[in-house]
């Protein structure tokens, strides 16, 4: 028994097992063209299933009924124009030569290039750059070459570049597929409609191609010293920011949302009085611009507990140390790090300006990130140019540390 | 977890018809003024009484605060005869003799009307004066105020109208649909009960608190940040297109 019994699939067994089942009919006798040794193996057992498909033993009795024999005869071939006749040994089955074309006529695969006529041309496909008879020309060489654009360029007469003649021969038959069709939609999804070719892109890419594909092996060899040496700054870049991801973290949160309280209007003077049932602990916003639920539920409070949890809302997000920066801050600003005099409207300038420096220390960070950024891609950049060669993957950055030193300078 | 228990808690059944209106969306706002005036006896300075202080709650500008105080109890240091002093009237202050400083705590109760909850205030006593100030002198008292204002949220109508006209009160612009009986005759005044502290024996001591300097100040130091934010993001949006930033910028 074994997983196909158990799932009821039907048995197919491999050729192998046949010499296996030979012994089953005649258990008796051992058969012929298999060894003794072999057969003494087996041990004489009958195996437990049939091995041989009685389908294919039916098969065989029927091609037993067929006479072949093997003829020398002629043949043409219909992918040929010059009706060329030729011999070659052909299975005759009964008697009987096979007929139709010849099996091999079937891969002679042409392509449809599109015919215009001088109407179309004058009408449509007029181009500066082109002669109708160039156009012509091309078009002859296309068809006779399949397609083959190196043989065309080869053979062309005049001097054109393959994504050139590419381009001709593809915006033609653009054009002819657009005009002849009954509307816009039905071509929509043609290929040539779809993906138009474009030469420019293609004269990059293989610039580009041939520009990595030239490089020497000393090059190569620099170029992935430098990547490494580039992913081992990467990496311990990261290392050192874990120390205080949390804080930039924090800080970044504190950013986006004293952006958010900025960008509202600058609380007026009945502002704390709006309702803060909405103010749900997710939404800080709500929370800084109005006076805290929990004090409200109090009826009676100071001006400076308002303050106090309006701050610590605001700076909840920033670490101990981005904290005591803002204190240091505010006293280098001549600024008490509680109001003095804590009236309405002193609590609210208060806050924001705590908001504004939170602001300010994320920017200098952001800043000093892109700094730090950048000097270290101008280094591979320096050591790329040196090497005179501009391999692939540099070629954007380049233009993008173009754009920055332009900036900066 | 605590903002949504308060939420909820907000969330309850009105008040009933029994209970006093309330004003919803309204804070009424009294600034006051909490502190110590200690003097050095000098030569009548004893080992255990070296100072006389005066612990005080005033208006800030020296209105009458029994408009809403009904009480004020100032609890001493233990060490003190009878440590909890309540004061049921203008003016809330007590004076004592001592050596120590302490923390006072400061707890005021208002008039039904005003609010069932008490509020504590928290005085460090001060007696010896900064060293850069000088030497202490008999002359020259050592002053610590604090300034801070004491806020109504949801004040009664009754007492809204009470102290709408009160010169001690910061009213509030009322919010729009809200609409008040007009005020009714000012209230008799019996007697000439003088609960300011305009002609206080201490008064010339009493600190100034301006609003207007410390909202200069304020302003001078946001524009300094301000500054700052700008240059700085000039910096980076002239870079915006060096797209190597390893965190992209959420300001832009």
């Amino acid at each position: 028994m074994d997983a196909k019994d158990i799932l009821g699939i039907p048995k197919s067994f491999p050729a192998s097992q046949e010499k296996k089942a030979r012994p089953q009919k005649e258990p008796q006798r051992k058969p012929d063209g298999i060894s003794r040794e072999v057969y003494a193996l087996t041990g004489g057992m009958a195996p437990l299933m049939p091995t041989i498909e009685v389908s294919h033993l039916k098969r065989k009795a029927v091609a037993d009924k067929e006479k072949i024999t093997w003829q020398w005869l002629p043949f043409t071939n219909s992918a040929r124009r010059d009706s060329l006749q030729l011999y070659h040994w052909v299975r005759v089955v009964n008697g009987v030569p096979p007929t139709g074309d010849y099996q091999f006529a079937k891969y002679n695969k042409s392509v449809d290039i599109v015919k215009y006529t001088d109407e179309e041309y004058e009408k449509y496909l007029t181009d500066p750059m082109w002669t109708k008879e160039e156009t012509d020309q091309l078009f002859d060489m296309c068809e006779r070459f399949d397609l083959r654009f190196i043989v065309i360029a080869d053979r062309f007469p005049s001097p054109r570049a393959v994504e050139e003649l590419k381009n001709r021969y593809y915006s033609v038959s653009r054009a002819l597929l657009i005009t002849r069709a009954p509307s816009a939609a039905d071509v929509a999804g043609h290929p040539l409609v779809k993906e138009p070719y474009s030469m420019t892109h293609e004269m990059e890419r293989k610039r580009a191609l041939s520009a990595v594909l030239s490089r020497t092996k000393q090059q190569e060899l620099r170029d992935s010293e430098i990547l490494s040496e580039a992913k081992r700054i990467m990496e311990s870049r990261k290392a050192s920011k874990g120390v205080e991801s949390a804080d930039l973290l924090d800080d970044h949160n504190d950013i986006e949302m004293t952006e958010k309280v900025t960008h509202t209007d600058s609380p007026s003077p009945s502002s704390n009085m709006q309702p803060t049932s909405t103010a749900a602990p997710s939404a800080p916003l709500t929370e800084c611009a109005t006076t805290p639920a929990s004090l409200r539920m109090l009826r009676v409070y100071l001006r400076t507990h308002v303050l106090d949890q309006m701050v610590q809302a605001a700076s909840s997000n920033a670490g101990p140390r981005t904290i005591k920066r803002v204190e240091q801050t505010l006293s280098d600003l001549g600024v008490h790090i509680k109001p003095k005099v804590p009236t309405k409207a002193v609590c609210a300038e208060h806050l924001e300006l705590r908001k504004e420096i939170l602001t300010l220390f994320n920017l200098q960070k952001q800043v000093h990130t892109q700094n730090s950024n950048f000097q270290y891609f101008a280094i591979v950049l320096l050591a790329i140019c040196l090497d005179k060669s501009v391999p692939l993957c540099t070629i954007f950055l380049q233009k993008k540390c173009n754009a920055y030193i332009r900036s900066v300078v | 977890m605590l903002g949504i228990q308060k939420i909820q808690l907000s969330r309850k059944p009105p008040p009933l018809s029994g209970q006093p209106k309330r004003l919803k969306d309204v804070e009424l706002g009294f600034p006051i003024v909490y502190g110590t005036i200690s003097f050095w006896l000098g030569k009548k300075a004893s080992e255990y009484n070296s100072h006389k202080w005066t612990v005080y709650v005033r208006g800030a500008t020296n209105e009458d605060l029994s408009v809403i105080v009904k009480r004020v109890v100032f609890q001493l240091h233990p060490s003190f005869n009878n440590p909890t002093r309540i004061v049921e009237s203008p003016p809330f202050e007590v004076s004592e003799t001592g050596w120590g400083e302490f923390e006072i705590a400061i707890s005021l109760f208002f008039h039904s009307d005003v609010c069932d909850k008490q509020l504590d205030l928290y005085h460090q006593l001060k007696l010896y004066p900064e060293e850069e100030s000088g030497p202490q002198s008999t002359k020259k008292p050592v002053v610590v105020e604090t300034y801070d204002e004491v806020v109504f949220s949801e004040p009664s109508e009754a007492f809204f109208l009470r102290v709408q006209n009160h010169p001690a009160a910061i009213i509030p612009r009322l919010p729009a649909g809200l609409n008040l009986p007009p005020p009714g005759p000012p209230e008799p005044v019996l007697e000439k009960k003088r609960g300011d502290t305009k002609d206080h024996p201490l008064g010339q001591w009493f600190m100034n608190f301006s609003e207007a300097d410390e909202l200069l100040k304020l302003a001078a130091a946001r524009q300094q940040v301000q500054a700052h934010v700008v240059k700085l993001r000039r910096q980076l949006s002239m870079v915006d297109a060096f797209p190597l930033q390893s965190k992209p910028s959420s300001l832009q």
